[in-house]
Order: C-alpha cells, then sequence, then structure tokens
C-alpha cells in the first residue's frame, strides 16, 4: 500500500458485560491517509461503538487497534483525533468562538493563537458574523459547523463524525454534506462517518464499509469510484444509482437478521 | 409581554425594550401590592361589620389598618426614642450583616461539600442521610446550643452576631450542597466524552464542563438560601437575647402586641422586605453571570 495506515483494527471484538451483547465481532479494517470512511449499517451493528473503539472511548475485549501508528489510548492523549457527535455538544456558557477554542485552551495554546486560529476556522465554515452568538442562537445545521470547526480546530488527522448530521433535515443535510467534502478536499483529513444514510455515505466516501448485526461484523465493502470534486449533480448520475444500490444489496443480503422496524430503515 | 407592545408604535418606538419590559413587571408588582393592600380592608370591613368569628375575630388588634402600620414607622415606637423606621433600618442592617456572613459561608460550604460528594459515590451515601437528617432538626432547637458552643470561642468583634451567622449558615448550605450535586452530575455525558477525547484531567473537566454547567442549579439554591438566611438570622437571634436585630424586635414588640399591634407588623414588613432584597441581589447576580439558552416555554 503506498499511502500510510492512519488506522488499523485487527481482529476487534467487544462484548457488552450487560445482558452479554457482543456489540463488535472479529473487525478487520485498515484506513490509509485521506480516505474518507463511512461506517454504515442498522441500528445496533456496532457501528457507533466501532467509532468509539478507535477513538478509545471504548476498550475493545480482543483485539489491536493503532492509530497513527501508536496504541488508542496513545492517540487519544497525543490529540490525534477530532470528533463530531449527532448533536453538537457545544457548550451554552460559550459564544461560537470560545466553543471553538476549547480544544486548543486544552492543549494550553496561548491566547493570540487560539484567536487566530479560532479565527480561521470561523472562516473555513463560514460562521465570522456569528462568533460573538451563544449556540442556542444558531439553527441545527450551523451549531453542527461550529462542532466541525472545534473537532478541526487543531489540526487532527484523523476525523471521527458519528452520524453528524443524523438529526437535521433533508436540505441541509445535503448542503451540509457538500461542505463537508469540500472541508475535506482543503484539510485533506482522513475521516471515518458513520450513518444510517446509503445516499449519504455513498454521496461523500472513498469506501463504505457496510456492517451488518448481532453480532457486529463487516458485511462487505464498496469502493467509491465516483469522480471528485463531487456536486449536487453527482446525486442524479448512473454510478451514484449504482453504486447506491449496490451498498442497499449488501445490506439486504445480511438483512435475515434484521428486525422489520430496521429493514425499514434501510429503505 | 404586551407592555413592550404598549410602549411601541407602528414602526417608532417610545420606551427602548428592556426598560419598558422593567417598567411593566415594576407596574404589576405594585399592582398586586395594591389588591393585596385592598384585600386587607377588605376582609377587614366586611367581618368587623358583620361580626364572623371564623376563623377569628377580627378586630384593630388581630388585623391593624394599612395606615396604622404605615403611621407606625414614623412615629417612636418609646418615649425619647427616634422614629420606628430609623430603628428599625439600624436593626435591619445589623440582620443583614448577620444574613450575609451566613449566606456566604453556608454558600461556600454547601459548593464545597456538592464538590466533594460528586467525586465519591461513596461519600454521597454515607453523607447524604446525615446532611438530609440536618435540616429537619428544628433550627429553634439546636440555635441555643450553637450560641452556648460557639460564641465564647468567637474573637471579640464577633462575638454575638457571629453565632447567628452560623445559624444563618446551617440553614443556607443544605440547598447549596443538594443543587451543586445535582448540577455537577448535570453535564451531559457526550460533552464529558468530549473532554475525554482532548484527554483532560479531572480537574479541567470539573472547572471547564462540570461547574459551569451547574451554575442554573446552583443559583436556583441561591435563591432558596438568600431568602432562608434571613429567616435563620432572625430566628437565631431569639436564643442570642441579641436586641440589635430584627429578631430582637419581634420578641419585644410581640410582648406589646395587645396594646400597639402595629409595631410587630411594620417589623415583619421590614424583615419581608429584607429577604425580598437578599432574593433580588442573587436574581441580578445570576443574569449577570449565567450565560444560557432562555426558557423556551413561557
Amino acid at each position: 500500500m503506498s499511502a500510510a495506515s492512519v488506522v488499523r483494527l485487527e481482529g476487534v471484538t467487544k462484548t457488552f458485560p450487560h445482558g452479554n451483547v457482543t456489540a463488535l465481532e472479529g473487525i478487520d479494517l485498515e484506513l490509509t491517509e485521506g480516505e474518507f470512511v463511512s461506517l454504515i449499517g442498522p441500528s445496533g451493528c456496532g457501528k457507533s461503538t466501532l467509532l468509539r473503539v478507535v477513538g478509545d472511548l471504548v476498550e475493545p475485549t480482543r483485539g489491536a487497534i493503532s492509530v497513527n501508528g501508536k496504541s488508542a489510548r496513545q492517540a487519544r492523549e497525543d490529540g490525534d483525533y477530532g470528533i463530531v457527535f449527532q448533536s453538537a455538544v457545544l457548550f451554552d456558557w460559550r459564544t461560537v468562538a470560545k466553543n471553538i477554542a476549547l480544544p486548543l485552551e486544552m492543549l494550553g495554546w496561548d491566547r493570540e493563537r487560539r484567536r487566530a486560529r479560532v479565527e480561521e476556522m470561523l472562516e473555513l465554515v463560514e460562521l465570522t458574523a456569528f462568533a460573538d452568538h451563544h449556540p442556542w442562537q444558531l439553527s441545527g445545521g450551523m451549531q453542527q459547523r461550529v462542532a466541525i470547526a472545534r473537532a478541526l480546530a487543531f489540526e487532527p488527522a484523523l476525523l471521527l463524525m458519528d452520524e453528524p448530521f443524523g438529526a437535521l433535515d433533508e436540505m441541509t443535510r445535503e448542503r451540509m454534506n457538500l461542505e463537508l467534502l469540500s472541508l475535506w478536499e482543503k484539510t485533506g483529513n482522513t475521516v471515518i462517518f458513520v450513518t444510517h444514510s446509503i445516499s449519504e455515505a455513498v454521496f461523500l466516501s472513498t469506501r463504505v464499509v457496510v456492517m451488518s448485526p448481532r453480532p457486529g461484523r463487516i458485511a462487505g465493502m464498496v469502493d467509491i469510484d465516483l469522480p471528485t470534486p463531487r456536486t449536487a449533480e453527482t446525486r442524479e448520475t448512473a454510478r451514484f444509482f449504482e453504486l447506491v444500490t449496490e451498498v442497499r444489496e449488501l445490506l439486504r443480503s445480511r438483512g435475515e437478521h434484521l428486525l422489520p422496524e430496521e429493514e425499514a430503515v434501510l429503505e | 409581554m404586551s407592555s413592550t407592545a404598549a410602549a411601541t408604535l407602528p414602526g417608532r418606538r417610545i420606551i427602548p425594550a428592556p426598560i419598558a419590559a422593567a417598567l411593566g413587571r415594576a407596574a404589576l408588582v405594585v399592582a398586586v401590592l395594591v389588591a393585596m393592600v385592598g384585600f386587607w380592608e377588605l376582609y377587614h370591613w366586611i367581618w368587623t361589620s358583620t361580626g364572623w368569628s371564623w376563623p377569628f375575630v377580627v378586630n384593630d388588634t388581630s388585623m391593624p389598618h394599612v395606615w396604622t402600620i404605615v403611621k407606625a414607622f414614623e412615629q417612636p415606637a418609646q418615649v425619647n426614642q427616634p422614629a420606628l423606621i430609623t430603628v428599625l433600618l439600624h436593626k435591619t442592617l445589623f440582620t443583614a450583616k448577620e444574613a450575609a456572613a451566613g449566606f456566604a459561608v453556608g454558600a461556600v460550604i454547601g459548593f464545597a461539600l456538592g464538590a466533594v460528594l460528586v467525586h465519591s459515590r461513596l461519600l454521597q451515601r454515607g453523607l447524604l442521610p446525615y446532611i438530609v437528617g440536618s435540616q429537619t432538626v428544628p433550627i429553634l432547637a439546636i440555635a441555643p446550643m450553637v450560641v452556648v458552643w460557639v460564641n465564647p470561642k468567637l474573637p471579640g468583634p464577633l462575638q454575638g452576631w457571629g453565632a447567628v451567622a452560623v445559624i444563618a449558615t446551617y440553614l443556607t448550605f443544605f440547598p447549596v450542597a443538594i443543587n451543586t450535586l445535582r448540577g455537577l452530575q448535570s453535564a451531559d455525558p457526550r460533552a464529558i466524552e468530549l473532554m475525554r477525547t482532548y484527554a483532560a484531567s479531572r480537574w479541567a473537566v470539573l472547572w471547564k464542563l462540570r461547574f459551569p454547567a451547574s451554575l442554573p442549579y446552583v443559583f436556583s439554591a441561591l435563591r432558596l438560601a438568600a431568602t432562608a438566611s434571613v429567616v435563620g438570622a432572625i430566628i437565631g437571634e431569639l436564643p442570642t437575647g441579641l436586641q440589635d436585630g430584627l429578631g430582637g424586635a419581634i420578641i419585644n414588640f410581640n410582648q406589646y402586641y395587645s396594646i400597639e399591634p402595629q409595631e410587630l407588623w411594620a417589623t415583619n414588613v421590614i424583615a419581608a422586605l429584607l429577604g425580598i432584597v437578599f432574593f433580588v441581589i442573587v436574581v441580578l447576580a445570576e443574569k449577570l453571570i449565567v450565560r444560557r439558552a432562555p426558557e423556551r416555554i413561557r
């Protein structure tokens, strides 16, 4: 492989003691630098758990993980990744600018350096005019942009995103997808993106990892060879539909485990 | 509020909106006061003119007229003394000093206790029952003991009123401790996870996340504590025999109630005002300090 390996998982298994649930079983996955990988699957397939294992927020029962050639814990302590959750998780008592500065404060940056970087980040997510607003004064989409700016502020090589646009309406979501792609093209981050939405996964990714539930396993992978830069029109191309269908069928083929309501989620 | 609308003509604002809103609220408070005075006098008039005696006989002793109470302020309570209002204001300052000291110490102790308890489930289980229990003991039962234990150990300038402040502390620390604990636990688990991704120390999580998240809880406790500290100070004065505060005045005027009831009522009004002032100070401090989403449901 030519590009450097950023994340490597080998035989990762996670069993939760409560009810003896096997969330993940024998996950092997490698991400190289600059990849945009989506994890998709029905609820309970362990995709969020997998993301948390990479972020050292959940400890695996078995298996090995390396992030940037280090243990997951070391990578977390070194600030090697930024994370974005489904809700923006902004601090109400901080302004937009101060929210973005939070990780920089934790890293001990001085005030002047923080101010300069926050300004850059505000420009990047086009929220300069809202620097002094408080989170509750922003729309859901804007809040999520602040969360992304916060995650990217200290220039981590790796970006972990756990259904970041899941709570947004369809229109906002599609716009955010475009914005995220243009950000990714600028920063060249490696991204792990958890989602429920097949079209979102196909549109954003260089590779889609399809997972099946109980226990959470990798059911298959689809390389996304859509041309870049991707635009709103990309969603209307024949190749896009083919790839969406391919992912959907992979999800279906492992669908014998699915409950009816989970089947519905995939539609 | 409609008051904002009332101050605004189409396209032209006469009074700035925040001031209009404040005026509207002040007008409401005055209106309620007028209504209460009206109700008091109406009740007095109906019960005296009909001679009803349930639940109690109404006369100028059991329910002195509002104007009698107001007039009492400008007359001396005893011969050769300044007007009652002057005497009461001095006593109010004394009680306010006790209450403020008790409030400050109680708030600090309560906050520290909450901050310690949030880090140890074991301590929570062990100590919380006793902290709750401390508040079920009637303050009148422990006040004399506090005076006996504390007063001799106090340095000169604190003698007397210092013991009363301790009693005010006793009433203050409890709501603050309970709400601080609750508030420090109220931080969004996702936000705690976020801090973990920054490899934040326990101290950083406490200072940057748990503490600011707890402030709305802490302040609602401080509002309760503000009035409780005034009550604590007044009650604390009763067993100490201190004559310098409102508690002393209440005991004193209580003895002359059958002759001059308006003086006790006047003292009660002042005590209530003191509680309101304490409350308002806390509310103003909260407005300055706490930045949070305005309540969505009005």
